[in-house]
C-alpha cells in the first residue's frame, strides 16, 4: 500500500512538473498570436509527415485544402472566422507570398464517419486537394456508433482519401465539457489515435488542445455565452494551431517559411 | 441494504436454525467459515465507489489519484470482481442452506432493488440533461448539443431507458450489474454442481463474444458500453473465488514466482499508460507492439485490462493479509463504511457527479472549486453510508423480536 501512495505521488509530482518543463519548449508562436492561443510544443507536433504538402510547396505548386468537417467547423453565421478560413489567412501569411493557398470547406453536417466516407470518391474527382484535413467523429459519438464500426469507417475513409492522391490529417473531437455527462467521447478519440498510427498520417488533436486551453484558462469553454465572440475567439486559435501544425508535419525548413 | 451487509457471521448465524439439517449431498463448493466479516472486501469497493466517483467528475488534479492512470484496468473491475464476490457467498449460501428457489427469489429481490435505483438515476439524468438544453447556447457547441435530440421524442425514449437500452453516459454500471446478477442464479446453480466447469463456461462465453463479436445492442443505436457477455467473467470469477476458489489458489498465490510476474505486469502497464500522458516517450515503444495492442477495449473487457486486475488482485491479497490491523485502524473506516453500502453509495455518487458538473458549469469552473465539489462529494458519500450504517443497527435492534417471533429467516440475508 505504501509504496502504491509513494508511486502515486511520484507520478503526480511528474505531472505537475511536467507541464511546467514543456513551456520552454512551446512552440514558438506567429508573431501576431494572441497569447491565449499558447500550446506545448507536443499538441502539436506529430511523427507523421505530409511529403504531398511539401512536394508542392517546394515546387511552387498551389496548395489546395480541403476540410471536411460537420457542423463545429464554421461557426453558424461567421463562417469568415471559422478555423478553416483562419487557417488559410494563416498559412499565406506564413509561406512565401508566391505560394497560392486555398482552402475550400465540405460540411458534412449530421453524418457519421461511415456517411461522410461514402462521398469521398466523388469529392476527391471534383476538388483535386493537396491534403485534405478530415474532421470527423462527433456526430458517432453522439449517435453512439459501435466504436469497431466507427474504426473500420475512418480506416476506410482513409485509405479513400490517400488513394485519391492526397496527405491525410485527421482532427478529432472538440472539447466540450458541458456536453461531458452525455456524450461518451473516449472511445472515438481512441480509434481515431488508432487509426492515425495505422497509416502514419498526423493526428490533430483538437480535443487535447482545447482541454489544454480551458485548464490553463485561457478560454472557459464551460461558457453558456450565446454572442459568438469565445467561438471566434476559440476558432482563430485553432485555425493557427492547425497552420502551425500542417507546416511542422510538412518539414517546411525556414526557407519555404516567410516567418 | 447491501449484498456485503450480509457477510457478516451474525446475520448468516441467525438464518440456521431455521434449516440445520445438513444436505444430504455433500455439495461440491464450500464456503469459508463463518468468522469475522472480510474487511478488505468493504475497503476495496469503498475505494472503488470513491474513484468511480472522481472518474466520472471532470479531469482534474484529483483524477491523478485514481488507478486507470497507472495501468489498463479501473475501479469498474473492482467494483464487479468484488460484487461476484459477495452476491455469490451470501446468495450462495441462502441456496445451501434453503434451497434454490427461495435463494433465486432473493436474488430477483436485489435485482428489482437495482433496477429501481437505475430509473431514480434517468430521472435526475433527465432533470439535468433538460436544464441544459434549455439555457445553454454557445454557437461553440451548436453540434454536440444535438445530444439533446431524443427529447423531442419522450414517448420513446423514456420506455427504452426502461428497458436498459437508452443509457446516459456514466450510467452504464447498473444496467451491466443488473444483468450479472439476473443470471445469478444458474452460475450459482452451475457452481454448487461444478465450480471449475462453471468457470470454464464463463470463459468460453468470454471467448466466444471476442470471437464472434457478440453484444448487447442499445438505443437509438450502437452497444452497451458494458458488454455483460465478456465482463460476467469477472464476476464468475469473484463468484468462484468466493466459493472456495481463493483458498484453492491460495498456493499459487503465495508463490513468488506469481508476485514477479504481477509486479513485471503491471510496471510494464505503467510505462505504456505513462506513454500515454507524456508523448515523449512515445517514441521508445516498438511500433509492432502498439498495433498489436491498441485499441484497449473497455467495452469487451480486454484481456489486457483483465489480467492488469488479476496482477493488482494478486499482489493485493499477498501483501494485505486480512487480519492486517490498518483494516480497523479509524482512517480507512470512511472507505470500508462505503463499501458496506455499496448501492447506496454507487447511486449516490453518480448524483453527486452529476450535481458536481451543474456547480461547475453553473457557478464556476476553477481548480479550487473543482477541489471542494471532490471533497465535499466524498465526504457526502462518508456521511451517508455513516447514517445508513447507524440507521440498520437501530432498526436491526429494535426488529429483532419481531423477527425471531415470527421465525421469517429466510430474509435474513435478503439485501
Amino acid at each position: 500500500m505504501k509504496a502504491k501512495v509513494l508511486l502515486s505521488l511520484i507520478l503526480l509530482c511528474g505531472g505537475l512538473a511536467a507541464p511546467s518543463a514543456r513551456a520552454e519548449d512551446a512552440a514558438q508562436p506567429a508573431p501576431a498570436a494572441p497569447a491565449a492561443c499558447e500550446l506545448p510544443s507536443y499538441l502539436l507536433s506529430s511523427e507523421a509527415q505530409l511529403p504531398k504538402v511539401a512536394d508542392a510547396i517546394k515546387a511552387g505548386k498551389p496548395l489546395e485544402i480541403l476540410v471536411i468537417g460537420s457542423r463545429s467547423t464554421t461557426i453558424p453565421a461567421s463562417e469568415d472566422a471559422s478555423y478553416p478560413a483562419r487557417m488559410q489567412a494563416i498559412l499565406k501569411d506564413k509561406l512565401p507570398p508566391s505560394e497560392a493557398v486555398h482552402v475550400s470547406v465540405e460540411i458534412q453536417s449530421k453524418k457519421t464517419a461511415e456517411e461522410a466516407a461514402a462521398s469521398f470518391v466523388k469529392l476527391m474527382e471534383a476538388k483535386r486537394p493537396t491534403l485534405v484535413i478530415w474532421q470527423t467523429g462527433t456526430v458517432d459519438a453522439i449517435r453512439a456508433i459501435d466504436p469497431d464500426d466507427f474504426r473500420g469507417a475512418v480506416t476506410e475513409g482513409v485509405s479513400a482519401l490517400q488513394n485519391a492522391g492526397a496527405d491525410v490529417v485527421l482532427m478529432n473531437l472538440q472539447y466540450s465539457p458541458r456536453t461531458e455527462t452525455m456524450i461518451s467521447v473516449p472511445p472515438y478519440l481512441d480509434n481515431m489515435r488508432v487509426v492515425a498510427q495505422e497509416h502514419d498520417i498526423p493526428l490533430f488533436d483538437r480535443f487535447a488542445i482545447m482541454r489544454q486551453w480551458n485548464d490553463q484558462g485561457q478560454f472557459d469553454l464551460f461558457s453558456p455565452s450565446r454572442g459568438p465572440e469565445l467561438a471566434k475567439q476559440v476558432h482563430d486559435c485553432l485555425g493557427r494551431a492547425l497552420a502551425q501544425f500542417v507546416i511542422d508535419a510538412a518539414h517546411l525548413g525556414p526557407a519555404q517559411q516567410q516567418n | 441494504m447491501t449484498i456485503a451487509d450480509q457477510v457478516t457471521g451474525s446475520t448468516i448465524a441467525g438464518a440456521k436454525p431455521v434449516d440445520a439439517k445438513p444436505r444430504a449431498a455433500a455439495p461440491a463448493i464450500s464456503l469459508p467459515a463463518i468468522g469475522e466479516r472480510e474487511l478488505r472486501l468493504d475497503l476495496f469497493r469503498g475505494l472503488a465507489l470513491w474513484l468511480i466517483f472522481i472518474d466520472h467528475l471532470p479531469t482534474s488534479l484529483l483524477t491523478w489519484f485514481t488507478i486507470r492512470n497507472y495501468g489498463f484496468s479501473d475501479a469498474t473491475e473492482i467494483f464487479i470482481f468484488i460484487s461476484g464476490y459477495t452476491a455469490a457467498f451470501v446468495y450462495g449460501r441462502a441456496m445451501l442452506e434453503s434451497g434454490v428457489v427461495i435463494a433465486t427469489a432473493r436474488v430477483l429481490r436485489r435485482v428489482w432493488q437495482i433496477y429501481v435505483a437505475h430509473v431514480f438515476l434517468f430521472t435526475i439524468f433527465l432533470a439535468e440533461i433538460s436544464y441544459v438544453a434549455t439555457s445553454f447556447e454557445n454557437p461553440l457547441y451548436t453540434e454536440e448539443m444535438g445530444i439533446m435530440d431524443f427529447l423531442k421524442q419522450p414517448d420513446v425514449t423514456i420506455v427504452q431507458a426502461l428497458l436498459l437500452r437508452f443509457r446516459p453516459v456514466n450510467m452504464d454500471v447498473l444496467p451491466l450489474y443488473i444483468v450479472l446478477m439476473l443470471a445469478l442464479p444458474v452460475i450459482l446453480w452451475s457452481m454448487k454442481w461444478k465450480p471449475d466447469v462453471t468457470l470454464g463456461l464463463s470463459v468460453v462465453l468470454y471467448v466466444v463474444t471476442w470471437q464472434y463479436d457478440l453484444y448487447f445492442s442499445a438505443y437509438p443505436n450502437g452497444f452497451w458500453a458494458f458488454n455483460p457477455l465478456a465482463w460476467q467473467l469477472l464476476f464468475v470469477f469473484g463468484a468462484w473465488c468466493a466459493l472456495g476458489g481463493a483458498r484453492r489458489m491460495s498456493r499459487i498465490l503465495a508463490s513468488p514466482v506469481t508476485m514477479w510476474i504481477a509486479i513485471a505486469y503491471i510496471a510494464a502497464a505503467f510505462y505504456v499508460t505513462l506513454t500515454w500522458y507524456l508523448p515523449q516517450l512515445s517514441h521508445l515503444m516498438p511500433k509492432r507492439l502498439e498495433q498489436w495492442m491498441y485499441p484497449i477495449d473497455k467495452t469487451d473487457l480486454d484481456v489486457l485490462r483483465f489480467t492488469h486486475f488479476l496482477a493488482l488482485a494478486a499482489l493485493t491479497v499477498r501483501f494485505l493479509p486480512r487480519d492486517w490491523p490498518g483494516l480497523k485502524s479509524p482512517w480507512l473506516r470512511p472507505l470500508i463504511l462505503c463499501g458496506q453500502h455499496s448501492l447506496e453509495i454507487f447511486c449516490l455518487g453518480v448524483f453527486l457527479a452529476f450535481a458536481g458538473h451543474f456547480i461547475l458549469a453553473e457557478v464556476s469552473g476553477g481548480a479550487v472549486m473543482h477541489a471542494v465539489i471532490s471533497l465535499s462529494g466524498i465526504l457526502i458519500m462518508w456521511g451517508v453510508a455513516w447514517v445508513i450504517s447507524w440507521y440498520k443497527r437501530v432498526a436491526d435492534k429494535s426488529g429483532a423480536k419481531t423477527k425471531n417471533a415470527v421465525g421469517n429467516a429466510d430474509m435474513a440475508g435478503g439485501g
